[in-house]
């Protein structure tokens, strides 16, 4: 965090000045070690040990915060006689089709669901094949989760054998501190710190706070690893309340934002699914498949309607399901990694690269140039000419003899974009925060901004449309945005307001609890109505921090609500009191009837502690006044996953799909979910492979961002990080027979780049069953190109294409590696070398 | 400031008789008429980083029609007016001399980029889109109404505003392009 989030960072060193206490897991020591009181190295790949050991310590010492767990997670909650966990069938749980590779989730259902009336999903499901891959894709239910009762039956006592609870205790009950020591090298006086601190410091008076990036996500187990950390904090009481959470650093300025109103195949604005042919041929179908009816998803029809309004305006009417047709089907998986397959086979033939540079910025990068060279024409538009723009002219493939550009028959356009001071519009950041940029100045030459790009290029393709029927949604869309100045830009403020949405009188809306299913009211973005509220950009609000209150909740805009602080009604007891005066932050004042604190009550402001949902109520009317995870089904914190995940219900150690060690606890190595793409462009090192014996890890520096096009070119930045390198330790130096300040050779079955050495104890050889595992850190922020004062070889392009199957997410944080001395083969020979290795 | 001629104002010789050179004697008649950049500035602009998610606040000074200085905001409570080096180089990134300021062409098979101008990229953009979109639509796939097209396709990158990802997102869903994705996946 102090080398990647350093702004973010001061809060941490000013949380410990005042007496918290700081671990760092990690397996290299950076400046946050330095900065905090313990530094744990780890072996790649490992953290579900570690953490599932974290929770089964809290467990067999019954240290969890038993009154917040019996009210608020789902710990009592009986689940299905059907289900079989990992520990009964060595790695898989029930469900498993071992040809699709994919679970049907059915099993995992809680007790009592499977009478419920076929609702959509699972009329789908009798279908069996390929459609329970959409069935258990968790892309399937928006940000409510998957559909589930509002009161299942419970045991209170927790003595159950299926209530979750005890469904925990056994899986997770080989997942001791002598594994963490086997699996992730982290010695068991370390763990015992470690779990000592966190179970110390949670429960009524104290709170713990999980911090992670990258380096949780980007595994084939990803969207598990936060998953483990979501079932230690919710059994520790530290969900909703201040001081604690699980907080994700994000990478880019708006990269939650990307997120929220999404350009992700999957989602609309809001987490509302894209629509799937194979199930959803209606509005009404598709909501039916869209998760939840209780809760705060139970209102999405209001969401989507008013979504439909939003783009479709007056055509959008009830008659026609609200131009629902309109929007094209998925049939699986058109991730960005499927789309660079469907390039190199051909299928896709324009490509809009915006800001983004894939020739060097995603794993297997020849696979990413290859399918560029493939296309009939590539849109980039950036602020300099990165690789993506310019592999056809000196990609590393010419150099191999792979490529030569008279071949290649891809038309380029190159559009120079506006920079961040030269153009209005909001960041969403990594707490949730939209915060509004004014402009400085207007862009210089052809550069203008993606909202001018886009705004003009769907101006000029609706002047150019047919009467045919497969141009009616870009005939009848509302494009009509007032343009400003003399490059005609379209207002952001128009945009912002759109999003927000307006109610019948054409007024902005304030909250997204005023909209409506019948198209009274058109919003953009159902989660971020509220950001406009009185025909006020509230995200430009900048009241200073010194005059307001240390929630600040007149900075900017936080979604949903202006709440800072998600699922907060958690930080008061079941009668909504304080668990503690020192952690007061939301309350039921009953004097008012309604709740209070010092941020914004996520939470009905009316609805009374003791609130009992009657019969067969709705939406946020099913849940108790007792309920606060208000987007699920039954209000509660999910200790286990009945549905919504691709690849299991609770969080299980797989190895990595490239790992040196097999796994020691199951027959089942790896996911066996995850996504695999088995292509001659990219292949895989085999695991426990003695040709690539040594665990690689991709990571960031300070100096530099990401693929470098905006680090790369500034001479500042340039001049403190002017070269790749690659971390290894004075072991690992001394076997392979590197020198500081040398070059070393990184070899994977995918290519060899070159790095300068850095000697380091801040790399250490772990201990692993036995063996000692070596680990080599590598930065990623270099290409042969982009513009920059600084170049070199693109790590990005040592790494596999292998995906957790929820969220499509590369594996880019624990691959194997081999390493020698001096520098790569150029040319040909390249090839050869690693020819040698494959076949080696 | 000690008192006397310029020679015994002189920092070398303040210094050298032992007055502390990290200090006050460390200014000269010309630091003293030294002025921020910012004090010159026709006009400031409250913005935010570009880079990490952080969201440091940032107040861009420009003076000339050109960006003379970038400085945290002293406001923000989530900054507190601190940059780290990449938002205190920011400057440079509206302003270092590698960037691009025109389009580009190159066409199939070509060995150089041509020049031209936006205007008409904007229109043989629109065209190709138009073309390729129908000449790759899928009405139905397996018997299933899917309305849409496996030929176009998009990435963008994470420093996109949500304005921006909003309009991307509703013009490639009017047109039927479903590949539309984002570093957020990546
Ligand atoms: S100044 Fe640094 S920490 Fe702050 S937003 Fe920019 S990159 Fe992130």
């Amino acid at each position: 965090m102090a080398e990647c989030h350093p702004v973010g960072f001061q809060w941490v060193v000013e949380a410990r000045a005042r007496g918290a206490r700081v671990f760092h897991v990690d397996p290299r020591y950076t400046r946050t070690s330095a900065l905090a009181d313990r530094h744990l190295p780890i072996r790649a790949g490992a953290d579900i040990v570690l953490l599932g050991a974290l929770i089964n310590h809290v467990l067999v010492n019954e240290l969890d915060f038993r009154e917040y767990v019996l009210a608020y997670t789902n710990a009592a909650t009986i689940v299905s006689a059907d289900f079989r966990d990992t520990e009964d069938l060595d790695g898989l749980f029930s469900g498993f089709d071992a040809g699709s590779r994919k679970y049907d989730p059915s099993s995992w259902a809680y007790e009592g669901v499977d009478e419920e009336p076929a609702a959509g999903l699972r009329g789908e499901q009798l279908e069996g094949g390929a459609h329970h891959a959409e069935v258990a894709g968790a892309d399937q239910y928006g940000s409510g989760g998957a559909r589930e009762q509002a009161s299942p039956p419970t045991d209170p006592t927790l003595r159950h054998p299926r209530c979750v609870y005890q469904i925990l205790r056994r899986h997770f009950a080989r997942y001791t501190p002598e594994l963490v020591e086997q699996v992730c090298g982290v010695s068991k006086a370390d763990f015992a710190e470690l779990a000592g601190a966190i179970t110390e410091n949670s429960g009524r008076e104290h709170t713990t706070a999980w911090v992670y990036a990258v380096g949780w996500t980007q595994h084939t187990v990803g969207a598990q690893y936060i998953r483990t950390a979501s079932i230690l904090q919710l059994l520790l009481g530290n969900m909703g309340r201040p001081g604690g959470g699980i907080l994700a650093l994000r990478g880019h300025a708006s990269i939650q934002g990307s997120t929220d109103i999404p350009t992700l195949f999957n989602i609309l604005p809001g987490y509302l699914p894209m629509p799937n042919a194979h199930e959803h041929q209606n509005l009404d179908d598709y909501l039916k498949g869209a998760g939840a009816e209780t809760g705060f998803w139970g209102r999405k029809r209001s969401y989507m309607v008013s979504l439909l309004k939003a783009w479709w305006g007056e055509h959008a009417t009830a008659d026609n399901d609200f131009c629902f047709g309109h929007l094209p089907r998925l049939t699986g998986d058109h991730g960005h990694y499927s789309t660079v397959m469907a390039q190199i086979d051909g299928t896709v033939k324009g490509y809009f690269v915006v800001g983004e540079n894939p020739a060097i910025g995603s794993s297997g990068g020849k696979a990413q140039r290859f399918g560029l060279a493939n296309l009939d024409w590539l849109v980039v538009r950036d602020l300099t000419l990165v690789e993506t723009a310019t592999f056809w002219k000196n990609g590393p493939e010419l150099a191999t003899g792979e490529m030569r550009t008279e071949d290649i028959a891809t038309e380029v356009f190159f559009l120079p974009a506006a920079t961040h001071a030269e153009k209005e519009g909001t960041f969403t950041n990594t707490q949730r925060l939209l915060q509004w940029r004014h402009k400085a100045l207007d862009p210089p030459e052809d550069c203008r901004s993606e909202l001018w790009f886009y705004h003009h290029l769907g101006k000029r393709i609706r002047a150019r449309l047919s009467d045919d029927e497969i141009d009616r949604p870009l005939r009848e869309l509302a494009w009509d945005y007032p343009e400003e100045g003399e490059r005609a830009e379209p207002s952001a403020s128009a945009v912002l307001r759109e999003i927000n949405g307006t109610g019948p009188d054409g007024r902005t809306l304030s909250a997204y609890t005023e909209l409506k299913p019948d198209g009274s009211t058109r919003c953009g973005c159902w989660i971020y109505c509220g950001v406009y509220a009185d025909e006020v950009n509230q995200a430009a609000r900048r009241k200073p921090d010194s005059e307001q209150s240390w929630v600040a909740p007149e900075w900017g805009w936080a979604w949903p609500a202006n709440r800072r602080t998600l699922y907060n009604r958690a930080s008061a007891d079941p009668e909504g009191r304080p668990w503690s005066e020192r952690k007061a932050y939301v309350w039921w004042d009953a004097e008012k009837g309604e709740w209070t604190g010092h941020d914004v009550p996520d939470f009905e402001l009316t609805k009374p502690p003791d609130y009992l949902p009657p019969e067969g109520a709705v939406a946020e009317d099913a849940l108790a006044g007792t309920d606060p995870f208000i987007m699920q089904a039954d209000g509660k914190g999910w200790l286990f996953a009945p549905a919504g995940l691709a690849d299991g219900p609770l969080p299980t150690h797989y190895e990595p799909q490239e790992s040196p060690v097999p796994n020691l606890l199951y027959g089942q190595r790896a996911n066996p979910a995850r996504r695999l793409y088995d292509r001659p462009e990219s292949p895989y090192n085999p695991p426990e492979s003695p040709r690539f014996p040594y665990v690689l890890t991709t990571y960031r520096l300070t100096e530099h961002h990401t693929a470098g096009a905006m680090s790369r070119p500034l001479s500042y930045l340039a001049e403190l990080q002017p070269a790749l390198f690659c971390e290894v330790s004075p072991e690992l130096a001394g076997l392979v027979g590197l020198v500081n300040g040398g070059w070393a050779t990184i070899v994977t079955t995918r290519t060899a780049i070159e790095a300068r050495v850095l000697v380091t104890e801040r790399v250490r050889p772990l201990r692993v069953q036995g063996h000692t595992v070596h680990q080599v850190g590598l930065p990623y922020h270099w290409g042969w190109d982009g513009g920059g004062l600084v170049t070199g070889d693109s790590t990005n392009d040592l790494l596999p294409i292998v995906l957790d199957p929820n969220v499509y997410i590369q594996e880019g944080k624990a691959v194997t590696c081999d390493l020698r001395p001096g520098r790569r083969p150029t040319g040909p020979a390249l090839l050869e070398l690693i020819r040698e290795y494959r076949d080696g | 400031m000690a008192q006397g001629g310029w020679i015994s104002r002189w920092p070398v010789l303040r210094q050298l008789r032992g007055e502390d050179g990290r200090s006050r004697a460390a200014r000269s008649a010309r630091t003293d008429a030294l002025r921020p950049r910012t004090e010159q500035a026709d006009s400031v602009a409250r913005s935010v980083c570009p880079y990490c998610a952080v969201g440091c606040g940032q107040l861009i000074y420009v003076k000339d029609g050109r960006v003379t200085q970038i400085e945290g905001d002293p406001d923000s409570p989530v900054s507190r007016g601190r940059l780290c080096p990449k938002g205190a180089a920011s400057k440079q990134l509206v302003t270092h001399p590698g960037r691009q300021k025109h389009v580009l062409y190159r066409r199939p098979h070509g060995t150089e980029w041509e020049a031209l101008d936006l205007d008409t990229a904007m229109d043989m953009i629109a065209e190709r889109v138009l073309r390729t979109r129908r000449q790759t639509w899928q009405q139905e796939h397996e018997g299933k109404t899917v309305r849409r097209t496996m030929g176009i396709a998009s990435l963008g990158g994470a420093t996109l505003d949500n304005e921006e990802n909003y309009l991307m997102k509703k013009l490639y869903t009017a047109l039927g392009a479903i590949q539309v994705e984002n570093q957020a996946r990546i």
